[in-house]
């Protein structure tokens, strides 16, 4: 008789990989979202210029097309330049260090208060149970970014004035990982509450092994896919949620722009016809976010047991 | 059927409850409105007559009751920021944000309904295809990215539509319209496309997804067989049966389009009170969010009640159950 497995041990073995490889579209989306995600992790050393040292930028190629040579000082950039000279490419590239470390630094914070409520509502229940689904019942009423924002706004009203911009990226990560823990509780709670009814965790209890122990040793690994599932996709959201604040204003700051940042920057000179201020930062963040969607439907797809 | 409208009542105004708990918190306890409304030249005594004048120096729950009935009058405090009553100004922005949500809801449900009525009974077609090609592609789009989108084809390239603003409105006292002014119906087009695209693309999917369902239900296949029209069948029988899922997804959109409008507004500038609300958080204009997150939970909430009723209106089963249940 084989043993059990759980939905780790599944993922671990072949079928994972065969169903990757027999969807391009994936494959695709992977080697991008891997190219975006070396690229941000190496920009300071793949980068043509650090775009957050003024001494490197040179008024006068402010406004360089790209692949063009600058009519005054003859530098041509991949990317083009912005209006103080700022090669775009490493403009980009460290934008999307920024985009990427608030996304992934979000999810995480989501998934752990999600996680860690959602084991105690589910394996506690009672009234501990009925407050946490409540509160989140009614978060879910409001839109994530409308959370967001307000956490924003009251975050920083609580930073003192001096320090809000270097505080500004933490406060973007604290409002969005508060704003999606919902859906993580959601799904952890149901499993918890399935596990706790099976005869290994009254086996555990018999053993005396603590309640909190059982959560995390026992209940929580048989939650780990879903887990993974809603992490890929929350971080697709957690992306865009991350550019839309920023793109409104009320995200990362100009001394330290994020792609939203950038975006919201290059919307300025769409008139003047300095398109490319614009367009690569946004071309960028969408290649990312749709790279990112892509691999969380399939991640989906692959691990419902109902649709093997 | 009262018992379950009673009872839904009750949860409302508790969630309302807790939300004018935390919109009080922010207000009292986010910056100090002493520090934001008296410059730097002040006196202890402006202080003391100004916190006898806000009420500062009253117990916790007698500030929260009285802000609770300023709320129901009106009453959100002075903004910070503009030094204006914050009722008087949510009254003046709401107009242009409720006409921009009237029109992106309408082209959304109208739109969205027609689309997928058309995608279910096409399946298979290229024109189909196209549109649900399309709709991915709309739905994985920020919202932002589509209104610079709109706005780079329509007004700069082409130079059709205005980029900004409302364009010429009409006062009419208690209300001012763009509905009345060429310019102001042109300036409506690009924002509530990018406000309403969204929607549109999720009322679409799900009704062809409950299209394609219904479809191939017994009761279609004896109307056919009755030899009943095709046009018939599929609006009267088909379609109506579709509708209880739609107006729930529908009823919990409109909430989302009011939400939504923040960032359609910055876009576009359009002087609306997501606008307000967008420019407030920057500022940390505590009285504006405060009364913005108590506006909008009003709203989710009594959107939430009337779904929640229409739909034990249509749908009988469910009112059977409920009396059932409460027996």
């Amino acid at each position: 008789m084989r043993p059990p497995r759980t939905i780790l041990g599944r993922a671990l073995d072949g079928d994972l990989g065969r169903s990757f490889r027999r969807s391009p579209p994936t494959v695709l989306a992977a080697a991008v979202a891997l190219a975006l995600i070396l690229g941000a992790a190496l920009a300071p050393l793949i980068a043509p210029a650090d775009p957050h040292d003024p001494a490197s930028l040179n008024l006068m190629n402010g406004f360089t097309p790209p692949m063009t040579p600058n009519a005054f000082t003859g530098e041509a950039f991949w990317l083009g330049t912005d209006d103080q000279g700022r090669d775009m490419a490493s403009a980009i590239l460290y934008g999307l260090r920024i985009s990427l470390f608030v996304g992934v630094a979000a999810v995480a914070l989501a998934m752990l208060i999600g996680v860690t409520l959602g084991l105690i509502a589910g394996y506690v229940g009672g009234w501990v149970d009925g407050v946490i689904m409540r509160v989140a019942d009614i978060q879910l009423t409001f839109p994530a970014i409308l959370v967001a924002m307000l956490i924003f706004g009251v975050a920083k009203g609580l930073t003192p004035p001096e320090s809000r911009d270097q505080m500004a990226i933490w406060v973007l990560i604290l409002s969005i990982g508060l704003s999606d823990w919902v859906q993580f509780a959601r799904t952890v709670r149901a499993s918890a509450m399935v596990e706790a009814q099976k005869d290994y965790v009254a086996a555990a209890r018999l053993i005396g092994r603590s309640g909190a122990a059982i959560m995390l040793r026992h209940v929580a690994p048989n939650a780990l896919g879903p887990v993974l599932v809603i992490a890929t996709i929350s971080l697709a959201l957690a992306i865009i949620a991350e550019a839309t604040l920023s793109f409104l204003g009320v995200g990362a700051p100009p001394t330290s722009p994020s792609l939203g940042t950038l975006i919201r920057i290059g919307q300025g000179y769409l008139f003047s016809g300095e398109w490319w201020i614009l367009f690569f930062p946004a071309l960028t963040l969408l290649a990312l976010a749709l790279a990112v969607n892509l691999l969380g439907d399939w991640l989906r797809d692959a691990l419902n047991p109902r649709l093997r | 059927m009262l018992a379950f409208i009673l009872r839904r009542l009750a949860q409302s105004a508790l969630v309302l409850l807790a939300v004018g708990l935390i919109a009080f918190a922010m207000f009292r306890f986010v910056g100090d409105p002493i520090d934001a409304m008296l410059g730097q030249e002040r006196t202890v005594e402006d202080i003391a007559r100004l916190r006898a004048a806000l009420g500062l120096d009253r117990s916790f729950v007698e500030q929260y009751l009285r802000f609770l009935g300023g709320a129901l009058q009106g009453e959100f405090g002075v903004s910070w920021r503009l030094g204006r009553p914050v009722g008087r100004l949510l009254a003046e922005r709401a107009p242009a944000t409720l006409e921009l949500a009237l029109v992106s809801g309408v082209l959304a449900v109208g739109l969205g309904i027609g689309l997928g009525v058309y995608t279910a009974l096409r399946r298979g077609g290229w024109l189909a295809g196209a549109i649900m090609t399309g709709s991915l592609i709309g739905v994985s789009l920020p919202t932002f990215l589509i209104g610079i989108l709109l706005i780079w084809v329509f007004s700069v390239e082409l130079g059709w539509l205005p980029s900004f603003g409302r364009g010429e409105t009409v006062d009419l006292g208690f209300w001012t319209t763009g509905f009345l002014t060429v310019s102001g119906l042109k300036a409506l087009i690009l924002p509530s496309i990018t406000l309403g695209l969204y929607q549109m693309t999720l009322i679409m999917r799900l009704v062809r997804a409950e299209m394609l369902e219904v479809l191939r239900a017994d009761y279609i296949r004896f109307a056919r067989a009755r030899g009943l029209r095709e046009r018939s069948i599929h609006f009267r029988h088909a379609l109506k049966n579709t509708l209880a899922p739609v107006i729930t997804v529908t009823g919990l959109q409109i909430g989302a389009i009011v939400a939504f409008a923040i960032i359609t507004e910055t876009v576009f500038q359009w002087p609306g009170v997501g606008l307000l609300f967008i420019n407030a958080v920057q500022a940390v204009d505590i009285p504006v969010m405060a009364a913005y997150l108590m506006l909008i939970a009003a709203l989710f909430v009594a959107i939430n009640l009337i779904v929640d009723i229409l739909y034990v209106m249509i749908d009988p089963r469910l009112r059977a159950d409920r009396a059932g249940a409460a027996r």
